[in-house]
């Protein structure tokens, strides 16, 4: 039965309740550092920031809409060649820890040393939709699951998960009554550990169950709106003229790859001479052939074999599409390829570590209808 | 319709594991079994490392059809690569499938390397297939 704790919310403040549970951790020496978002100076932006000193957790925003990169990609920056040698709490919404579990087994990052942080997300905004909103995080909490807020990014509006999964500790926030309260619940061996060491008499089972019944009635709903967005995808990609279409604006920037944080290839194939250094005669000879040669070449073939790369880990996130400078719809693309070879492998990426990466494992028999 | 197409010679892309598949293609040439010329062999050392972007590119640049070949499940000389290929193609197909993209142009096939006259019927098999499928649309498309 994991340990559930009540952390209490005075004036409405979330953000300052959950401040406090973070300059605990840090004061009682359980935590030497934090990850956390942290609002610019402008205000205009919260980024994650490695935080020590126990003064800047005043201004951080673990709670803020905004996303301007998959935090994953953060911690495989820091962990990747060796894990930190001091205990790192990490706060990270849904979608970036289960980017994480990928990119560990991807052998791309390491959890030593790290504490999981999850918080349950209503989503967020773009970063510039952030930047000149003037968001008061607090306000958006209260108004999240209200009245549908166009300004939500279309990945979060579809996102099946908006709870953590594979955290340690869990700040539950779906369901209850934010004036009051926020959940906190341990959801390892670890996290329990912490809560007991922090002290927090919560008694938070009430209003965990509270918590869980909102979450469940949450993700069905998401799941409808998922497979509704899919079946709509599936129609506007299908085909080659309309793929084609869909990808007219493309450039070739490979920004949706930059973003991505499953792609962790220092350099990516098409990016490599074997896309690149071909010399004039070649492309000639190329263009000879079709009649033509659109430049940037390999711009589909880009979207095709990242999709077969990555396609299988891909948690949904959606900042491939933030990243478009030209405002094509990668995420739906990407949503689409990902949940067909999700679903061909029965593989949810990020649900478990245990669960291995479905273009590595195999078993003896399977896949015959593909040995056409 | 099938009749326009008996006039089309489709290019057809090989990726032969040099252990069994290539090795069965030499058979077929040294007992002189005849099939159709329409395949370009390309040797790989294994199915297994024949990744997504070979067979993409090949399609893409207006290949007719891509055949990967390798050995039987569990007869493979580096012992689990074929499995993989075996999960990489079903992706492959898969993705291609769920995005229109005429998925039955990538065939994947087991030939060992005794089996030069199932080399040669599984050639002819291919041939005529995507002969009757016709020509790819990726043929004269320049602006992919």
């Amino acid at each position: 039965m994991p340990r559930n704790d009540l952390l209490e919310v005075k004036d409405g403040d979330v953000t300052g309740a959950l401040r406090g549970f973070l300059k605990s951790l840090l004061e009682k020496g359980l935590l030497d550092a934090l990850l956390v978002p942290v609002a610019v100076p402008s205000g205009k932006n919260a980024v994650q920031t490695l935080v020590e000193d126990i003064g800047q957790i005043d201004r951080c925003e673990p709670l803020a809409p905004v996303m301007p990169v998959n935090s994953a990609k953060i911690v495989s920056s820091l962990t990747r060649t060796g894990a930190p040698g001091k205990k790192i709490g990490v706060v990270l919404r849904s979608c970036e820890i289960r980017a994480l579990q990928e990119l560990v087994k991807l052998k791309q990052a390491d959890l030593t040393n790290l504490v999981l942080i999850g918080t349950d997300c209503f989503g967020t905004y773009s970063v510039s939709d952030y930047s000149e909103a003037g968001v008061s995080t607090n306000a958006f909490l209260k108004n999240a699951l209200g009245d549908s807020d166009p300004k939500l990014r279309q990945s979060c509006k579809v996102c099946r998960y908006p709870m953590p999964l594979n955290a340690d500790l869990l700040i539950g926030l779906i369901g209850m009554d934010l004036n009051r309260e926020l959940l906190i619940r341990a959801e390892t061996a670890e996290g329990e550990r912490l809560l007991r060491a922090l002290g927090i008499d919560g008694d938070g089972d009430g209003g965990a169950a509270k918590r869980d019944a909102a979450v469940a009635k949450l993700a069905a709903a998401r799941e409808k709106e998922k497979n509704e967005f899919l079946q709509k995808a599936a129609a506007e990609f299908g085909g080659l003229q309309n793929l084609l279409s869909a990808l007219s604006s493309c450039v070739a920037c490979h920004n949706c790859r930059v973003a991505c944080p499953i792609c962790y290839c220092r350099e990516c194939l098409l990016d490599s001479p074997t896309f690149t250094q071909w010399e004039g005669d070649k492309y000639l000879e190329w263009a000879g052939k079709k009649g033509a040669l659109r430049l940037p070449a390999d711009s589909l073939l880009f979207h095709l074999v990242r999709l077969n790369h990555m396609g299988a880990s891909c948690v949904a996130c959606g900042l491939c599409e933030d990243a478009c400078p030209n405002g094509i719809q990668v995420f739906k693309l990407f949503r689409l390829g990902g949940a067909k070879v999700q679903q061909l492998f029965d593989y949810l990426p990020g649900r478990s570590l245990e669960d291995e990466l479905p273009l590595t494992a195999f078993k003896e028999k399977e896949f015959k209808n593909f040995e056409l | 319709m099938a009749d326009d197409n008996k006039d089309f010679e489709p290019i057809l892309i090989g990726f032969f594991c040099n252990w069994c598949t290539a090795t069965a293609a030499d058979l077929a040439g040294t007992t002189r079994l005849q099939y159709p010329p329409n395949i370009r062999p390309i040797r790989t050392m294994c199915s297994g490392s024949v990744d997504a972007v070979y067979i993409l590119r090949a399609l893409l640049a207006g290949a007719d059809g891509v055949l990967v070949g390798g050995c039987n499940p569990g007869d493979c000389h580096y012992v689990s690569g074929n499995f993989k290929a075996r999960r990489r193609i079903a992706a492959l197909k898969t993705i291609l499938e769920t995005l229109g993209l005429e998925n039955d142009r990538v065939w994947l096939r087991w030939i060992s390397a005794a089996e030069g006259q199932k080399f040669a019927v599984t050639m002819r098999e291919f041939t005529e297939k995507i002969r009757k499928l016709g020509p790819s649309p990726f043929r004269r498309n320049w602006s992919i």
